[in-house]
C-alpha cells in the first residue's frame, strides 16, 4: 500500500513541478472558504454549470446528425427540419439527447434567472463583486444570443418567423438599419445562408465566448470570495491561521451539498424531459412542428418564454420620437431592459447588502418589480390585443409595467439610500 | 401582502379562460390500444398515404404497435419495396399544388403541430376529420368547421356520409355513409390515435423510462442527502 502511495505521490509531484495542479485544487476547492450559511438560493450557480455541461455534451452529439440545410427534400420538407426528426426517430437515444438539449435551454434560463435573483436579494453585485456581476451579465447576454441562434436550427415555423422578426428589428436603426439586417441574414429573407451562419454561431462562436466568461466569472468570484445571505464579509473575521471564522472549505462541504441540489434538479429536469418535453407549448412551441414556410406567416409570433419580458418592453413603445420610428425606440427599450442589470452595482446605494436587513421600501419595490416581470413575460407570449378576463386590455398594463421596470432601476439611487435599514450582524447567521 | 402578491401572480393563469375560443371534441385516448392503433395504421395507409407522405416514419417502425415485418409488408405496403423505407408517396408536389391549391403537408408530426391552447393535436384532428360538410362554393365541394376553406376534400365521405351545415351552424347528416355515426367516430378515433403515435413513436417508452429514471434519482437522493448530513453535522 505504501508503495502504491509513494508512486501516486511521486506522480503528483512530477505534475506539480510542471503544472499547478495541487495549488489550483486548493485555491478553488479544498481551501476555498465559502460562508457556511448558504441557503436554497445558492444552488443555482453550480446548477448553471451543470446545465452548461449538459448543453455542450448533448449539443456535440446533436451536431453529428443535424444538417443545417434549408433546401427541400423529395418529400417537400426542409432538410434541417427532417434531420431533427431523423434524430428523434432513427438515431439511437436521439430523442433523449434532443429533449435534454431543448429542455436544457429552458432550464438554463430558469436557473440563471434564479441565480441573478439571488444576486438581487443579497446584494451580491455590490463592492467588491462588481466584476463578477459584469461577467455574469456578459454570460446572460451570451446565453440570449446562444438561445436565439439555436432556436432557428430546427427550422420550424416559429424558428423561421422568430428569427425574421428579431433580425428585422435591426432594420429599425436609422440610416444603416436595412443594410445591417441584410448583412446579418446574408440574404433578403431568412434563408439557407442565415441558417448556416446561425449554426456556426450556435455551435462554436457563442459557446467559446460563454466558456471564457464563465471562467472569468469564477476566477473573479474566487479572488474576492462569495457573498452570503447576510451580505457581510466573512473575510473580516479570521482565525490565527488566516481562515475566515464563518468559512468552510468548498470541498467537501459544498461539493456534497451541491450533489443533493443536482439530484433534486435532475428530478425536476427528468419530469419535463420524460413526461412533458413540450412544456405545454412553452419549451417546444407547437407551431414549430410545422416546417419553416416563408410564404405562410403564422397568425401569432411569440418568442420562447425566456425572452418574453423583453419582447413586452419592445412592444410597449408605440410613440415615434425625434422623427424616428417607434420600432427603433422599442428596440432601444428592449436592449436597455437587458443591459440595465449591468449598472446595479452603481445604482444601489443602500448601506447594507442583504434583503434581510433592508427596509420596507426595497421589499415592496422589488416584489412589485418581480410580479411585473412575470406579467410582462406572460403578456409577451400573447397577442398585443390580449385582454385579461376578456376585458382588461393587456397592452396598457404592459406599458405601465415597462415604465415601472425602468423606474425601479433609475430611481434606485434615491430609494435605496432612503430606506430604513436594520443593523447587520457581526457574524453570519444560520437561518 | 403575500395574498395580494399571489392574487396578482395567478391572475394571468385564470385569464387563460378568456379570449376567442375554438371548440374541439376530445379525442379518445387509445395510445395503448394496439388493435385501435393497427386499425388506425390501416386507415392511414388506405386513405391518407396517397396524397400525404409521412416521410420521417419507417414502415418497420410499426413493429412498435404489435405488427410483424411480414404483416406490414403484406397488408400496409402498397408502393414501397423494403420494410425499412419511410412512408413516401409517388405524387409530385408541384402537381398536387395545382390540384388542391396547396401541396398536402407531410403528416408525420401533424398531431404535434396541431396542438394549441384549445386542445391537443389529437383533439384538433379528431374534430377536423369529423366536421367536413357539403359546400358547393368550394372547388372540392367540401368545407370544414375547424379548418375553414380547406383544400382537402372529405376523403372519408364514403364512411361518414354527407353532412350539411344548417342555418344554426350545426352539422346534420344528410346522406348516411357505410358506417353508423358511432362506428365512424370510433374509426376516426383509431386513425387519430395512430397519427398521435406516429408524431412521437417513442412517447410511451419515454414515459416508462421516466418512471425508472425518477425512482433511480430518488434512491440517489437518499444517499446524497445522508452524505451531506454526515459531512455537515459539525457545522453550526
Amino acid at each position: 500500500m505504501s508503495k502504491v502511495n509513494a508512486i501516486l505521490q511521486g506522480t503528483l509531484n512530477w505534475v506539480d513541478e510542471r503544472f499547478p495542479l495541487t495549488s489550483n485544487w486548493k485555491a478553488h476547492l479544498s481551501e476555498y472558504y465559502a460562508p457556511k450559511n448558504f441557503n436554497f438560493w445558492y444552488f443555482f450557480g453550480s446548477l448553471a454549470m451543470l446545465v452548461l455541461v449538459i448543453q455542450i455534451v448533448t449539443g456535440i452529439f446533436l451536431t453529428m446528425h443535424y444538417k443545417p440545410d434549408a433546401a427541400l427534400n423529395a418529400s417537400g420538407v426542409p432538410v434541417a427540419f427532417a434531420s431533427v426528426e431523423y434524430i428523434m426517430r432513427d438515431v439511437s437515444w436521439g430523442w433523449l439527447i434532443r429533449y435534454m438539449h431543448s429542455t436544457g435551454a429552458s432550464a438554463f434560463f430558469l436557473v440563471v434567472y434564479l441565480h441573478m435573483f439571488r444576486g438581487l436579494l443579497y446584494g451580491s453585485y455590490r463592492k467588491p463583486r462588481e466584476l463578477i456581476w459584469l461577467f455574469g451579465i456578459g454570460i446572460f447576454l451570451c446565453l440570449m444570443g446562444e438561445a436565439f441562434f439555436g432556436y432557428l436550427l430546427p427550422w420550424g415555423q416559429m424558428s423561421f418567423w422568430g428569427a425574421q422578426v428579431i433580425v428585422n428589428l435591426f432594420s429599425a436603426i436609422p440610416l444603416i438599419g436595412n443594410d445591417l439586417s441584410i448583412w446579418l441574414r446574408g440574404d433578403y429573407v431568412v434563408g439557407d445562408a442565415t441558417l448556416n451562419r446561425f449554426f456556426a454561431f450556435h455551435v462554436i462562436a457563442m459557446p467559446l465566448v460563454l466558456l471564457g466568461l464563465v471562467g472569468a466569472h469564477i476566477i473573479a468570484l474566487h479572488e474576492v470570495g462569495s457573498n452570503n445571505p447576510d451580505g457581510i464579509e466573512i473575510k473580516k473575521k479570521k482565525d490565527a491561521n488566516g481562515i475566515p471564522l464563518d468559512g468552510i472549505p468548498f470541498h467537501p462541504y459544498y461539493s456534497v451539498k451541491d450533489i443533493v441540489g443536482v439530484v433534486v434538479f435532475l428530478m425536476v429536469f427528468s419530469v419535463i424531459v420524460f413526461f412533458m418535453p413540450e412544456g405545454g407549448g412553452y419549451f417546444l412551441e407547437y407551431n414549430n412542428f410545422f416546417p419553416a414556410d416563408p410564404l405562410v406567416t403564422p397568425p401569432h409570433i411569440a418568442p420562447v418564454w425566456y425572452f418574453t419580458p423583453y419582447y413586452s418592453l419592445l412592444r410597449a413603445v408605440t410613440y415615434p420620437l425625434f422623427g424616428i420610428d417607434a420600432k427603433f425606440w422599442g428596440v432601444v427599450a428592449m436592449g436597455a431592459g437587458t443591459l440595465i442589470f449591468a449598472f446595479l452595482p452603481w445604482l444601489d446605494r443602500s448601506p447594507v447588502k442583504s434583503i434581510r436587513y433592508r427596509g420596507p421600501i426595497t421589499k415592496w419595490l422589488l416584489s412589485i418589480w418581480v410580479v411585473g416581470f412575470f406579467i410582462l413575460g406572460f403578456l409577451g407570449t400573447k397577442d398585443p390585443a390580449y385582454k385579461f378576463f376578456g376585458f382588461i386590455p393587456g397592452a396598457p398594463i404592459a406599458q405601465l409595467l415597462s415604465v415601472y421596470y425602468f423606474l425601479f432601476f433609475l430611481t434606485m439611487p434615491i430609494w435605496s439610500s432612503l430606506d430604513r435599514c436594520k443593523p447587520e450582524p457581526d457574524r453570519v447567521t444560520m437561518k | 401582502m403575500k395574498k395580494f402578491l399571489t392574487a396578482i401572480l395567478f391572475a394571468p393563469v385564470l385569464a387563460f379562460a378568456a379570449g376567442p375560443t375554438l371548440h374541439l371534441d376530445r379525442a379518445p385516448d387509445k395510445a395503448n390500444d394496439m388493435a385501435a392503433l393497427q386499425n388506425g395504421a390501416k386507415i392511414f395507409v388506405n386513405y391518407c398515404l396517397n396524397c400525404h407522405s409521412a416521410s420521417y416514419m419507417r414502415y418497420n417502425r410499426l413493429k412498435d404497435i404489435g405488427l410483424s415485418d411480414a404483416q406490414i409488408k403484406d397488408n400496409l405496403m402498397f408502393t414501397a419495396e423494403k420494410v425499412g423505407e419511410p412512408m413516401k408517396i409517388a405524387m409530385q408536389r408541384a402537381e398536387a399544388k395545382v390540384w388542391f391549391g396547396a401541396a398536402p403537408p407531410d403528416l408525420t408530426v401533424i398531431a404535434r403541430a396541431r396542438a394549441s391552447e384549445f386542445g391537443s393535436g389529437a383533439d384538433w384532428l379528431y374534430t377536423y376529420l369529423r366536421t367536413f360538410y357539403r359546400d358547393e362554393k368550394r372547388p372540392s365541394g367540401w368545407n370544414n368547421v375547424v379548418f375553414e376553406n380547406v383544400g382537402m376534400p372529405h376523403v372519408l365521405w364514403e364512411l361518414q356520409g354527407e353532412q350539411v351545415m344548417g342555418a344554426d351552424h350545426k352539422l346534420t347528416l344528410a346522406k348516411p355513409g357505410k358506417l353508423k355515426p358511432q362506428e365512424f367516430d370510433a374509426a376516426v378515433g383509431d386513425l387519430v390515435a395512430y397519427l398521435n403515435y406516429m408524431g412521437e413513436p417513442m412517447a410511451e417508452f419515454r414515459k416508462q423510462l421516466g418512471v425508472i429514471v425518477l425512482i433511480f434519482l430518488a434512491v440517489i437522493f437518499v444517499f446524497a442527502y445522508a452524505l451531506k448530513r454526515e459531512y455537515w453535522k459539525d457545522v453550526h
